[in-house]
């Protein structure tokens, strides 16, 4: 695999925006070339090399192309987004979108991810190291057709409405989240490890929540099928007592499933 | 500047020009019979002309179309213009940004546009909209089937104040045309149901669909006013309902047209009538009674109808029929916007796929094809989309080039569509073409002159306005039945567009991007005794029930910026006066 090194030089004040920086771009590009790439600065379109030095080796093929990024981005938006193929490695932390849209090939952010991580992903692999913001593995805003495909990951917290009208894929949140989970959730698979604040599965109609840890608030659609032992999702087995509901009822033909661990839930069973 | 358009294909239906050679001279703005030798020169060698589009019947501003914006932004996503040449940024593919819906009008050789729903209310807004809405000419309809007023007068069986009340919200919100939608079924809604057919009385005002259109039909006639009524029947896309279509069109027919401005012959324009064809009594026995409408229609002499052709695309519905909108968010479960105009009417929004291989979407396609193609006479017919209801306007070429080519529609029937389009209409049985002069006549000629405006819109004789369309079609190199894809692209991208006579599309890209249209309205006033008494209620009612004061209500002449009252006492001019914009009949 070749490797391409981006080196951030300052990060400004005014969102970068490089959905140009995918693997998918810089197959069959020299380093010359990669370096004029376009990515935006605010409403201007500069070159890579304006805030990324650029080394390494370029590929003919996207799959062949493994991108490092040495440093925190904390301020560069769409990394990653549509990619297809390849890998992108940031060592540090990104701003908002990163590997929103994309459909294959492998992401791992270091350390923390801003909001919109993986909107509409569909296929690939997205692992985030630390936090995450709101709205990630979601959809576009207003589209009611999301996430459908890959796996994301997140090993720290995120933040509210993830998995927003999630179709397919799998999300998994090691550590908490905020409210609203798996809202208008219509299929696919999101575990949390952690706990949620409240309205898991809000208006959900399919699709499985696993929440590991303990939901303050819980909504009222949901109807109390039993209680289960070492659960079996997506081929993972995940051991343990769950409480088992099926909703949301607030909305027609619910069928979506949430698990909820015994301990600590009681206050949710009926 | 003096220009000269040589050496085009004319196809100009009102002057029964048909594909004949010959030029068209321009001067300040108006089509003229010579200019001098140094005149500009746009080469239209190989070329067809056409007087510029007019669309009778399209939702591009107001209250409605911006919530369909607003709540849409997936909408936004799918079609986004950067900046540049003059033209501002936009986005939106089912519902555009008003500049973008300027620019693409344009685009496709289509000079004037009608806002064909005006919350009375929002009229200021409307108006607003069309502040940044570059090139088309325009109007709009305000909406009065469910008006309480209206309602009122109808009950007490009172005319002369229906016609004083009707010339003066024209007056007020700076409107065209009497526009009808589910007429009593809006106001029903209000109290949480609709009317079924058109004998269902109204809550309250216990007046029924028949009586207003009855009524207002005969208003229309009794004020002159250019355009017939325009309906947009009760029972919109219900399984069954083209007998109250038919019944609907079967009210107005003995009235006779009596227009004071313009040369309309009919009392009627029924809008998508694609929506208003069904027959059965559910989706699952559904079958088109296009047939019908359209043998109706061939046999009546009172009516023109646009068609509501369905696109095949993902769009965005908008109307004031509230009723409707409700049935359609409960059967695909979309976002639903719904909105009570106070006494005046209603609306919702809701996102819809019409997916080609979806059993109802595809045979809507075909109940809409089967009325362009079963409908005789093409001086009955206007394209429309009800854009953006059943497909965005920016889909007319491809409704061209269906009516143009066979071979393109049994490509779609037999490759994409739902087998239904085959075993529940008869599209596939319809062998029909339409010709450039029959597309030149349901683009431009019928829609100009059921409007009013056929002095100086639709046609290319002396005396019209030099809204031209060049089109990069040669009807005698090539097979346009065959080379459908050749036509779309052709009338998606205008060689040249010229709109009073300045280039403002080039090779289909905008080089003038920043021409304002004019607006038309009415200005007239129905016995100015009666008119006295009516706003003594209206006073009584603004004071007791809207949110807004009397005072407040009506929109300014200073609110047009290219003002152009029709009817009145007054000559029809220019606000600025510079030149009159509105001549007699020239033809």
């Amino acid at each position: 695999m070749s490797e391409i090194i981006l080196n951030p030089k300052v990060q400004p004040q005014v969102p970068l925006e490089a959905q140009n920086v995918t693997p998918d771009m810089f197959a069959g590009k020299s380093i010359d070339e990669i370096k004029n790439i376009e990515i935006w600065f605010g409403n201007e379109q500069v070159s890579l090399s304006e805030f990324f030095d650029v080394e390494g080796e370029s590929a003919d093929n996207a799959s062949e192309i493994k991108i490092i990024i040495d440093g925190d981005v904390d301020n560069t938006k769409r990394i990653g987004q549509g990619m297809t193929a390849g890998e992108i490695v940031i060592k540090g932390n990104t701003s908002m979108y990163v590997g929103s849209e994309m459909e294959g090939g492998k992401i791992t952010v270091e350390g923390d991810a801003g909001p919109w991580a993986g909107r509409d992903m569909k296929g690939g692999e997205l692992t985030i190291m630390g936090d995450a913001g709101d709205y990630i593995g979601s959809s576009y805003r207003g589209d009611w057709r999301g996430m459908s495909g890959g796996v994301l990951t997140v090993y720290g917290n995120a933040g509210n409405e993830i998995a927003e009208y999630m179709l397919g894929g799998k999300l998994v949140v090691k550590g908490n989240v905020r409210i609203m989970p798996g809202v208008h959730m219509n299929g696919g698979t999101l575990i949390i490890g952690g706990d949620v604040i409240a309205r898991t599965g809000g208006e959900m109609k399919g699709g499985t929540i696993v929440v590991k840890g303990i939901i303050d608030e819980f909504l009222p659609g949901f109807e109390f099928l039993g209680v289960e032992k070492d659960i079996e999702i997506d081929g993972e087995l995940l051991e343990g007592n769950y409480f088992k509901f099926k909703g949301d009822n607030a909305t027609k033909g619910a069928g979506g499933i949430i698990y909820a661990a015994t301990k600590g839930n009681a206050h949710i069973a009926p | 500047m003096q220009k000269i358009i040589k050496n085009g294909m004319i196809y100009d239906p009102l002057n029964n020009i048909d594909g004949e050679k010959m030029d068209i001279c321009i001067d300040n703005g108006k089509i003229v019979d010579s200019v001098a030798n140094d005149a500009e020169v746009i080469d239209a060698s190989g070329k067809i002309v056409m007087a510029g589009g007019v669309d009778p019947h399209t939702h591009i501003a107001g209250a409605k179309v911006n919530v369909g914006r607003m709540y849409r932004p997936e909408d936004s996503k799918r079609d986004v213009m950067a900046r540049g040449g003059g033209m501002r940024a936009g986005s939106g593919f089912s519902v555009p940004s008003t500049f973008m819906t300027g620019y693409r009008y344009a685009q496709m050789g289509y000079t004037t546009a009608m806002e064909a729903a005006m919350p009375p209310l929002l009229a200021r807004h409307t108006h607003e909209e069309f502040h940044d809405m570059p090139i088309i000419d325009h109007a709009a309809f305000p909406l009065f089937g469910n008006n309480w007023f209206i309602m009122k007068y109808l009950k007490e069986g009172d005319l002369d104040k229906t016609a004083a009340y009707s010339a003066w919200l024209l007056r007020a919100t700076k409107g065209y045309a009497i526009k009808i939608v589910n007429p009593a079924g809006t106001e029903a809604w209000a109290w949480g149901g609709n009317v079924h057919g058109i004998n269902d009385p109204v809550p309250y005002f216990d007046v029924t669909g028949a009586d207003i259109i009855k009524g207002l039909a005969e208003v229309n006639e009794m004020l002159g006013l250019p355009h017939a009524i325009h309906l947009h029947c009760n029972d919109l896309g219900h399984p069954g309902n083209y007998e109250t279509t038919i019944a609907s069109f079967d009210i107005p027919k003995n009235i006779v047209p009596k227009p004071k401005y313009g040369h309309r012959d009919k009392i009627l324009y029924a809008t998508h009538v694609q929506f208003h064809c069904y027959g059965g009594t559910n989706w699952r026995d559904f079958v088109s009674a296009a047939p019908k409408v359209a043998d109706y229609v061939n046999k009546s002499d009172h009516i023109v109808i646009d068609i509501g052709q369905v696109t095949l695309d993902e769009t965005t519905t908008m109307t004031a029929d509230g009723p409707m909108e409700y049935d359609l968010h409960s059967l695909n479960g979309l976002k639903w916007a719904n909105c009570d105009v106070e006494m005046e009417t209603g609306s919702g929004v809701v996102p819809f796929i019409y997916a080609a291989r979806a059993p109802v979407p595809a045979s809507q396609w075909g109940v809409g094809m089967e009325l362009f193609l079963e409908i005789k006479d093409p001086r009955k017919i206007c394209l429309t989309t009800d854009s953006p209801n059943a497909g965005p306007f920016t889909r007319y070429p491809r409704v061209m080039a269906w009516l143009m080519s066979n071979k393109y529609r049994m490509n779609l029937i037999e490759n994409e569509l739902h087998k239904w389009a085959q075993t529940k209409t008869t599209v596939a049985t319809l062998d029909r073409e339409y010709s450039l002069y029959e597309i030149a006549q349901v683009t431009r000629a019928t829609s100009a002159k059921v409007l009013g405006l056929s002095d100086t819109k639709g046609h290319l004789g002396v005396g019209a306005d030099a809204d031209i369309a060049v089109y990069d079609i040669n009807p005698e190199t090539q097979d346009l039945s065959a080379e459908y894809m050749a036509v779309e692209k052709a009338f998606s991208n205008a060689a040249y567009v010229l709109k009073d006579g300045e280039i403002v599309v080039l090779d289909g890209t905008m080089v003038k991007p920043d021409l304002y249209g004019r607006t038309y309205w009415i200005n007239t006033k129905y016995k100015p005794e009666v008119e006295q008494e009516v706003l003594v209620d209206v006073e009584k009612w603004f004071r007791q029930y809207y949110s807004v004061n009397f005072e407040n209500y009506p929109v300014q002449e200073d609110y047009i910026p290219r003002s152009v009252p029709l009817l009145g006492d007054s000559v029809p001019g220019e606000a600025s006066g510079k030149e009159p914009a509105i001549e007699g009949a020239s033809k």
